[in-house]
């Protein structure tokens, strides 16, 4: 049994989740990335996507993340995020909006001519319509 | 001297002013506990959020690289002052003691030869501040039709300075709010958010060895320019919530004091009322009696 660390994951306006993890994926914007106990100091931005923890209370839990960055030490990790909320309370209105501001974000810098985080902006867009179907109760 | 009928209407409407305070206040309370709950979990984030401001931003220091953001633009001649209040009145000083905050800080600016501009978040304040600075003023942020503040709000506005600040159109932003302490001390403050004051990180050696040790992805500038424009909506998020609770604490103690102020007075006019009802009673038996003793 590996061993546990704490997870916390906080938006804007609450602290979502908070305890005991064996293990947590999140996706980094240069790659998803499994933590566990123990990991290497790093602090990450993420794209738009699922955080998942194996909770020691609770089980796995999935969240549905965007915009924000983990903090991640040997003692645990720290995920705040702009938007978060769990991914079984996830509806399609709440999708619509993310990709309404992903595709928003792009407009702006691709009018600005910031071609560089215009392609950032774009390939969070993909990301979000590329797992829209798997994530998205039918 | 009122007669007795102008008396019991008098009484009979500062009753029904007594009725409205007395709900208003009522209603302040039940909407101050849920602002109050917003405030305090959104607490967790700001301050993670500025532990970690700290971090990089001693991690990268003052080098020249250093994004304007927070650094600054190297000038302190235009300002921006952003002035959160309420829509809404009826909540004792809460709206003047910000405006009045923001009025003296516009004043001293311009005494010392600073441009500057006001960006007024609330109808309020920014009735109260247009009257000396009508010039100076940028369009309301209306949240009227805004039940509950959330971070979409704060996001808006962020990116409404954000713009501004890409712009030129000014090298340091302030913000106005009043902190919430507690129901009856509401904080008028004034916070910098652009460039930000960083807290000096914790000296606890632990945390100073973990912030030398960390690995970033992408690296450190990439994070620190995707990080302070957040920072600025984080702040202004956190103080919207401070002045939804402020407000609704202001209004609650301000509705309480109506309360009683309309009771001491519904006492005294009945005081009188009653006062003058006897002296007629007195009166009508003398004119009575003497009619009877004259026969």
């Amino acid at each position: 049994m590996a061993d546990n660390f704490t997870f916390e994951l906080v938006s804007p306006e609450e602290l979502l989740a908070s305890g005991d993890a064996q293990i947590v994926t999140l996706p980094g914007t240069e790659g998803d990335m499994g933590v566990l106990a123990g990991h290497a100091p790093v602090m990450t931005s993420l794209r738009p996507g699922l955080v998942t923890a194996n909770l020691t209370e609770g089980g796995e839990t999935s969240y549905f993340v965007r915009g924000g960055f983990a903090d991640i030490s040997p003692a645990g990790v720290t995920i705040l995020a702009e938007f978060a909320v769990p991914q079984k309370d996830l509806t399609r209105e709440m999708f619509e909006e993310q990709k309404r501001i992903a595709q928003e974000d792009y407009d702006k810098h691709h009018a600005a001519g910031d071609e560089a985080k215009a392609a950032n902006a774009r390939s969070y867009l993909d990301q979000l319509n590329h797992m829209e179907p798997s994530i998205l109760p039918a | 001297m009122a007669s007795l009928k102008d008396l019991r209407n008098r009484i009979a409407s500062v009753k029904a002013t007594q009725k409205i305070t007395k709900a208003m206040q009522m209603v302040a309370a039940a909407k101050l506990r849920r602002a109050q709950q917003a405030a305090e979990s959104a607490r967790p984030f700001s301050q993670r959020m500025d532990a970690v401001m700290a971090n990089i931003a001693s991690a990268i220091g003052d080098s020249e690289s250093a994004p304007k953001l927070l650094s600054g633009t190297g000038n302190d001649q235009t300002h921006l002052l952003v002035v959160a209040t309420a829509e809404r009145g009826l909540c004792g000083g809460f709206n003047s003691s910000i405006a009045r905050l923001a009025r003296d800080k516009a004043r001293e600016l311009r005494a010392s030869g600073k441009q500057v501009k006001i960006l007024p978040i609330g109808k309020k304040g920014a009735d109260i501040l247009k009257r000396e600075f009508a010039d100076l003023m940028l369009p309301t942020v209306d949240l009227r039709d805004v039940k509950h503040v959330g971070f979409e709000n704060a996001n808006a506005i962020a990116k409404q300075v954000l713009d501004l600040f890409d712009s030129g159109e000014f090298d340091i932003a302030t913000l106005f709010y009043a902190e919430f302490k507690s129901v009856i001390s509401q904080i008028p403050t004034a916070q910098q958010v652009i460039p930000p004051e960083i807290a000096a990180v914790d000296s606890e050696p632990e945390a100073n060895s973990a912030s030398t040790m960390y690995d970033y992805e992408p690296d450190e500038s990439e994070i620190l320019e995707d990080l302070l424009p957040r920072n600025v909506a984080v702040q202004i998020f956190r103080a919207l919530l401070e002045n939804a609770a402020s407000e609704q604490g202001a209004r609650m103690s301000a509705m309480d004091n109506a309360t009683r102020n309309a009771g001491e007075m519904i006492d005294k006019l009945t005081l009188t009322y009653n006062r003058q009802r006897q002296a007629q009673i007195t009166k009508e038996l003398i004119e009575i009696i003497s009619g009877a003793e004259a026969l």
